[in-house]
């Protein structure tokens, strides 16, 4: 006989924290899918240049002094074509404006379409100083493209947001459901098993996981794109844990009655698909209606996502992002009580 | 502690009822299981151990009646048993992708006191296995984790629902002798089973259910001596034309008849006696025998004998 005790929530930790590590898929989801995504979008709506302004002009004796003009302007592609195939190209806004030799010269354009103007504007300044115009004001540019407001800064908190998301409540939710439905827990509450250490242990599992989990991406969105952490990396650590912690409720809320993994699946998606759309992590939240902001600032994961892109993007403090960080943690406080009152062992 | 003695019953039921919707899944039933004897519930499929050995084990509510283990009750004393007894349900998936030594250090870890993790795998012979995950191993090998499980606390009592059912019979034979060994130190097991053999050979005493009620308690020996007789004569003839009962139990040694559609059952006390005169009287019929056994009386035979019924559908 023996009075060993090892702790139960260590162990009860430790079988969570080897049962993610022993699933392959379930790592690859976690770990290297929120890498490869950022990967692919950062890649396909990487910004570019400014588009060019096309240009057609008239063949005839004017063309070639007016086409050597407009191509002083890196931004003018200019082509130098027949009457019938301008028409054709202006009609199907293929160029943008039609210019034709003579004295005076004509611009022909649609001047209800933003790009007929800008090219208005381009052609009209290159033929103005070939003829030999003076300026009289000076001006100045100052060209500017600023790291913190490209797409890439803008997805990538977003996806953080999303991951914690998807995985507290997977995380959480499945294994729950899993050992429900596999009469686990009915065999677990016939030991003497702390039932509040059970729960705790899937958190503290993962937790262990967030740092990595989460770690992973930015580092990946530094070394790649150079996506920047302007706030401190305690404040983001805060948040993140703050962030994990409530999805972690939701994620046992959501199965704290559900029998069967297909079951718990659905009511998965039923709370987290409204959300990827709502609350910002592909595009910003403000393109909704004014009448619905209210309800989605108040989902978790918009809260969470703002909180994250201000202290990653805006550099914010602890104390800006604090109405932010009371949203999460009402969610996190409500829905771990009430799963509590809810939850079913068998 | 309590004032708990030696002699207070380790299970005392009164009355237990439970209700599923339309279904009464146990109807009014009392058992009592004394300190340091392996109980037998034996009953036909859907008969309601299962459900009565839960309630006993204090996981499923009952409608009605009392329970009390070890002379405690689940409302007063749920701690303290939960430290003192070992289980293994009926279906219970332990974690797949865990080792065996990690599943039994898993559950050693809730309880206060124990018995280390690898003496408990010698002891269901599962030391070879050790390091293999849970999902790699046989249906035999997962039950005798299971019981491993339950024995890991070093309990008092000891519940199995169904520990054999699926078993090979040398799997099972390993499982009697790891229940035997627990008894031996002084433990008391319930166990469920269908299988009336396996309840003869292990069981101190068995309580039969049907219908969610005992229909009979006792040592399986005494069971079985109220069939009347030692022995049970099956057999049937060419056409079914059935015998005479009264002419059938005027034979010398036959103690009873049980007529089923086909086959006629007669409980015999001198088989050596009643066979000739059975046969003398099936030739005097002109009748032809199509079937004829003859074996020791069964916990089986005590349950067709007061339900009509067989144990299980073979
Ligand atoms: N959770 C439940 N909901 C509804 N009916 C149930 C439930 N559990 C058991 N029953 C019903 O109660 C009756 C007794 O079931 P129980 O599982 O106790 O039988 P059993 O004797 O263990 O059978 P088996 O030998 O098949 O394990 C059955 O008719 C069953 O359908
Ligand atoms: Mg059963």
């Amino acid at each position: 006989m023996s009075d060993e005790s090892p702790s139960a929530l260590k162990q009860l930790t430790l079988w969570r924290v080897r049962e993610f590590l022993r699933e392959p898929e379930a790592v690859f989801w976690v770990f290297a899918f929120p890498v490869l995504l950022a990967f692919a979008l950062g890649i396909a709506f990487k910004n570019r240049g400014p588009d060019p302004v096309s240009v057609a002009v008239l063949d005839g004796p004017g063309a070639p002094a007016i086409r050597q003009a407009l191509a002083a302007d890196p931004t003018v592609v200019v082509a130098v074509i027949d009457s019938a195939e301008a028409r054709n190209r202006l009609r199907t806004g293929r160029v943008s404006i039609v210019v034709l030799p003579g004295s005076p010269v004509v611009l022909r354009f649609d001047s209800t379409r933003a790009e007929s103007r800008l090219a208005r504007l381009v052609v009209t300044n290159a033929l103005q100083e070939a003829a030999g115009r003076r300026d009289v004001a000076e001006l100045r540019e100052q060209r500017v493209h600023e790291v913190g407001s490209r797409y890439i800064d803008f997805l990538i908190p977003g996806l953080l947001g999303m991951n914690i998301m998807g995985t507290g409540m997977w995380g959480i939710g499945f294994a729950v459901v899993k050992a429900r439905s596999g009469k686990l827990l009915k065999r677990f509450l016939a030991s003497p098993m702390s039932k509040s250490q059970y729960l705790f242990s899937h958190i503290l599992a993962r937790l262990v996981f967030l740092a990595l989990e989460v770690g992973s991406v930015l580092l990946f969105a530094w070394l790649v794109f150079r996506v920047p952490v302007r706030g401190s990396l305690l404040a983001l650590t805060l948040v993140v844990l703050l962030g994990a912690m409530a999805f972690s409720g939701v994620g046992l809320l959501v199965a704290s009655r559900s029998k069967t993994v297909e079951g718990v699946s659905g009511l998965m998606n039923l709370v987290m698909v409204p959300m990827w759309i709502c609350s910002g992590v592909f595009f910003s939240s403000a393109n909704f209606p004014d009448a619905v902001q209210p309800i989605i600032k108040a989902l978790p994961l918009t809260a969470l996502n703002n909180a994250i892109r201000g202290v990653m993007i805006d550099g914010s403090s602890l104390v800006q992002m604090l109405p932010l960080l009371a949203i999460v943690t009402v969610w996190g406080v409500l829905s771990f009580g009430v799963a509590l009152k809810l939850f079913r062992w068998r | 502690m309590n004032s708990v003695t030696p002699t207070t019953p380790a299970v005392r039921c009164r009355g237990l009822v439970k209700r599923y919707d339309q279904v009464v899944a146990v109807n009014g039933l009392d058992i009592e299981v004394r300190r340091g004897e392996c109980f037998g519930l034996l009953g036909p499929n859907g008969a309601g151990k299962t459900t009565t050995i839960e309630i006993i084990q204090g996981l499923t509510p009952p409608d009605q009646g009392e329970v009390h283990v070890l002379g405690l009750t689940w409302a007063k004393n749920e701690r303290e048993l939960r430290q003192r007894m070992g289980t293994q349900l009926q279906e219970t998936k332990l974690p797949e992708k865990l080792t065996v030594l990690e599943t039994i250090t898993l559950f050693r870890s809730f309880y206060k006191k124990g018995v280390p993790a690898v003496e408990v795998l010698a002891k269901v012979g599962l030391q070879e296995k050790q390091g293999a995950w849970v999902n790699k191993l046989s249906g035999g090998q997962r039950q005798r984790l299971a019981v491993a499980c339950a024995l890991v606390c070093d309990p008092d009592i000891l519940f199995l629902d169904e520990p054999t059912t699926g078993l090979d019979p040398q799997s099972r034979y390993q499982l009697w002798e790891i229940i035997q060994q627990f008894q031996a130190r002084g433990g008391t097991v319930v166990l469920t089973t269908h299988y009336m053999e396996e309840a003869e050979r292990l069981c101190d005493r068995v309580a039969i259910v049907d219908h969610g009620k005992t229909i009979a308690q006792g040592p399986p020996q005494e069971l079985i001596a109220t069939l009347g007789a030692e022995h049970v004569v099956d057999f049937a003839l060419e056409g079914g034309g059935p015998l005479d009962e009264t002419v059938l139990l005027a034979l010398p040694g036959v103690t009873g008849v049980h007529t089923d559609q086909m086959k006629t059952r007669l409980t015999v006390t001198r088989p050596h006696e009643a066979m000739p005169a059975l046969m003398n009287l099936v030739r005097d019929q002109g009748a032809t025998l199509t079937e004829l056994t003859t074996h020791r009386g069964t916990l089986e035979d005590v349950f067709i004998a007061m339900t009509g019924r067989h144990l299980r559908d073979e």
